[in-house]
């Protein structure tokens, strides 16, 4: 028996895979969306599938991110699964009405006769350099809509794992990408056997004992790299990786911040009325006793996503994090 | 070559010969709204067929005059009446088979009723117990919509679906003229024309937007004129004409299940009743345009047809309004009864699975109910 070295697959390879998957496995599950089947899509997240499975399984769609969803949710109706492509962040927000008020809601409408298994799935965040409206976090508006599910993988083993659950799950999900990752490799080998990561679960990426940053998504590089960096400063840091905004794991994060006694909320999304101020709540009001100092965050400030030459210095950086830390009254300790 | 390098002795060439995708003239609905009755075309129409509208359309007038004064009686919320429409109502849901599906609005809650929902059931909405009172797939009637038009990119997506299964269903979708204003009512036409989905689209123009007339709503030629620009036939046909109304739509189902693809039907009606109970329509409406209206009356014309052929004596009407009034009453007498309401129900179906959040805000309501139960004790 020999062995192959296995080439590092990438995020954007990690999701087509997890589609096709899922399509091989499934005959009722659609990818539906703008260029996603001729071109492969504008990040070539659906590469391949329209070849492999025809055009009715991985469909272009006229260019109107409404009817994508609309007629997405009719299908569903029908007991197909459809896996919905919004090309960009701020291009999902046409489609803001059927989602709010179809999506999310027809299940509890119809007591649970017409569930709706549908994955949309939307390219989030900045840092890829994108002009207007390609940029935004708005993973703060789907956590505030009740019947989602709000899911983000920051590794390629996850994108894969919770892409296969959020297209398994009877519930909508909200599929945020972090883009800037889409060309990250790591450790992820397509050709072992591959499993679906449950939703709802976070995880500890670094342990650590001095403080535990609370991240997700394209944040999560950042943060890791702030926790390397902090070692100089003699700050040993816990990074969790929530995966899921909803459901939110309190387990896991209250965990840890019960060890550390400190934490810090990192994510691009603006911080007022941003996703940070819920899970700063929250872990207030599991973990008071056991806190040292005010749960901070981090997060992009409060503007109009910046033009791509200004954007380095609205995204979270170590800097800002290590900052952060810094600010968590360590001057009690000694 | 460039185009500069060409410079002096350019040449154009000339793109390739430009073709209307589609011709338009098949495509344009008749100059005047379609009518069967008092016309020669009902002596084609059958009989039996005839009176069996007749009897839906008097049931559907009772139904509306009972649910409307439930409404007065507060045991419905709110009802937005179709009196007056009751001939796009029983025929959007006679045209249909069994196997087909239904999109009604907000103000087709009789529409479902003709296709077999029980009454009570389809109020559930309008009496606020729950948002929907029946299972969309028993009788194939999705829940009533009230955000505008935002049902018919569904419509369309099942009716794809259904044809990617290679079932022979058809979906029909309803609308008001208001709704045609919106962005998804575009849509759900441009995504069923490119995809020749099974659809059918039934417009009923009634006039009023709740308070705006047409005129501040559309410059089109009519709304059925909008049909061409998406590439699908428009058809244009008296909404009070419940014989016409069913035969339009009729040909629009056969021709989507046969793969024709979907048909705009705009029916010209009129809203009798206001808005709601609680709109006042005196405010933007005159008697006299009401009235005239009241004489073009779906039920009068067709009894008139009836009656003129010798197809309707007194002892069939007195049946058709002893059934009405029996459904009246039963309808009374069910809708009378308090709703058995259980708040633990509000967290039963926001997930398959309630989140662990759910799941103790759950907790925290029970505990609530227990709290007040024991305080009544």
């Amino acid at each position: 028996m020999t062995t192959v070295a296995v080439k590092p697959a990438t995020m954007a390879q990690a999701l087509t895979r997890a589609m096709r998957d899922a399509m091989a496995a499934d005959p009722t599950v659609h990818v539906m969306g703008e260029d996603v089947g001729t071109l492969g899509g504008v990040f070539r997240v659906t590469d391949g599938l329209a070849k492999e499975f025809g055009e009715d399984r991985c469909t272009d769609t006229p260019l109107a991110e409404a009817g994508i969803l609309g007629t997405a949710v009719g299908m569903a109706m029908y007991g197909l699964r459809p896996v919905v492509e919004m090309q960009f962040d701020a291009f999902a927000y046409p489609a803001f009405e059927q989602l709010i008020s179809h999506v999310a809601r027809m299940r509890n409408r119809t007591r649970g006769t017409m569930p709706l298994p549908i994955t949309v799935r939307v390219p989030y965040g900045g840092g890829i350099g994108g002009v207007e409206h390609h940029s935004d976090s708005s993973e703060a508006y789907y956590m505030a809509t009740p019947g989602l599910h709000v899911v983000t993988p920051a590794t390629v083993a996850d994108a894969y794992g919770l892409l296969r659950a959020a297209i398994a799950s009877d519930d909508p999900v909200v599929f945020l990408e972090p883009k800037r990752l889409y060309w990250s490799k790591d450790s992820w080998n397509p050709d072992a056997p591959q499993t679906v990561e449950p939703i709802g679960r976070a995880v500890v990426r670094r342990s650590g004992h001095s403080a535990t940053l609370i991240t997700y998504g394209p944040s999560l590089p950042v943060c890791l790299e702030a926790a390397e960096a902090a070692q100089a400063e003699g700050w040993d840091l816990e990074v969790v990786d929530l995966r899921s905004l909803v459901p939110f794991d309190d387990d896991t994060v209250c965990a840890s911040v019960r060890r550390t006694g400190r934490a810090v909320v990192v994510h691009e999304s603006g911080g007022y009325g941003g996703p940070g101020g819920e899970i700063a709540a929250r872990v207030t009001e599991r973990c008071f006793h056991h806190l040292e100092a005010p749960v901070l965050r981090v997060a992009g400030f409060d503007l109009p996503y910046p033009p791509p030459m200004l954007e380095r210095h609205h995204l979270p950086g170590v800097d800002r994090i290590l900052d952060a830390v810094a600010r968590l009254q360590w001057e009690a300790e000694s | 070559m460039t185009v500069m390098e060409q410079r002096g002795a350019y040449r154009p060439t000339p793109p390739p010969a430009w073709q209307p995708r589609t011709d338009p003239a098949p495509l344009l609905p008749d100059a005047e709204p379609y009518r069967v009755l008092g016309t020669h075309a009902a002596a084609k129409a059958d009989p039996d067929l005839l009176r069996r509208l007749y009897a839906h359309l008097v049931r559907g007038r009772r139904y509306n005059a009972q649910a409307t004064a439930l409404t007065k009686q507060g045991r419905l919320a709110v009802y937005p009446s179709s009196t007056g429409q009751e001939a796009c109502e029983i025929a959007a849901a006679l045209a249909l088979e069994e196997r087909d599906w239904l999109f009604p609005s907000y103000r087709d809650t009789l529409a479902a009723v003709a296709r077999g929902v029980d009454p009570v059931e389809a109020l559930t909405l309008l009496r606020g117990d729950w948002h929907t009172g029946y299972d969309p797939h028993t009788h194939r009637v999705a829940p009533l919509c009230t955000p505008l038009a935002t049902q018919l990119p569904h419509a369309v997506g099942l009716a794809h679906a259904a044809r990617l299964k290679g079932d022979d269903v058809v979906a029909l979708a309803m609308v008001g003229d208001g709704g045609t204003s919106e962005g998804d009512f575009h849509e759900a036409l441009n995504f069923a024309a490119v995809w020749q989905a099974p659809v059918v689209f039934l417009v009923q123009n009634n006039g009023f937007a709740i308070s705006v007339p047409l005129a501040k709503q559309t410059a089109a030629p009519s709304l059925a004129h909008k049909a061409v620009g998406y590439g699908m036939p428009g058809r244009l046909v008296d909404g009070n004409d419940a014989a016409a109304v069913l035969e339009v739509l009729g040909d629009a189902v056969r021709h989507a299940r046969t793969g024709g693809g979907p048909t705009l039907v705009e029916a010209v009606t009129y809203r009798i009743d206001a808005h709601t109970n609680a709109d006042d329509a005196t405010r933007y409406r005159g008697d006299t345009e009401v009235d005239t209206w009241r004489s073009h009356d779906p039920i009068l014309l067709l009894e008139h047809e009836l009656t003129e052929r010798g197809l309707l004596d007194e002892d069939a009407k007195q049946a058709a309004r002893d059934a009405a009034e029996a459904m009246a009453a039963d309808l009374r007498e069910r809708m009378n009864q308090d709703p058995v309401l259980n708040p633990m129900d509000l967290f039963a179906h926001v997930y398959a699975e309630p989140t662990p959040q759910l799941r103790a805000q759950q907790d925290q309501l029970r505990a609530e109910l227990e709290a007040e139960q024991e305080g009544t004790h």
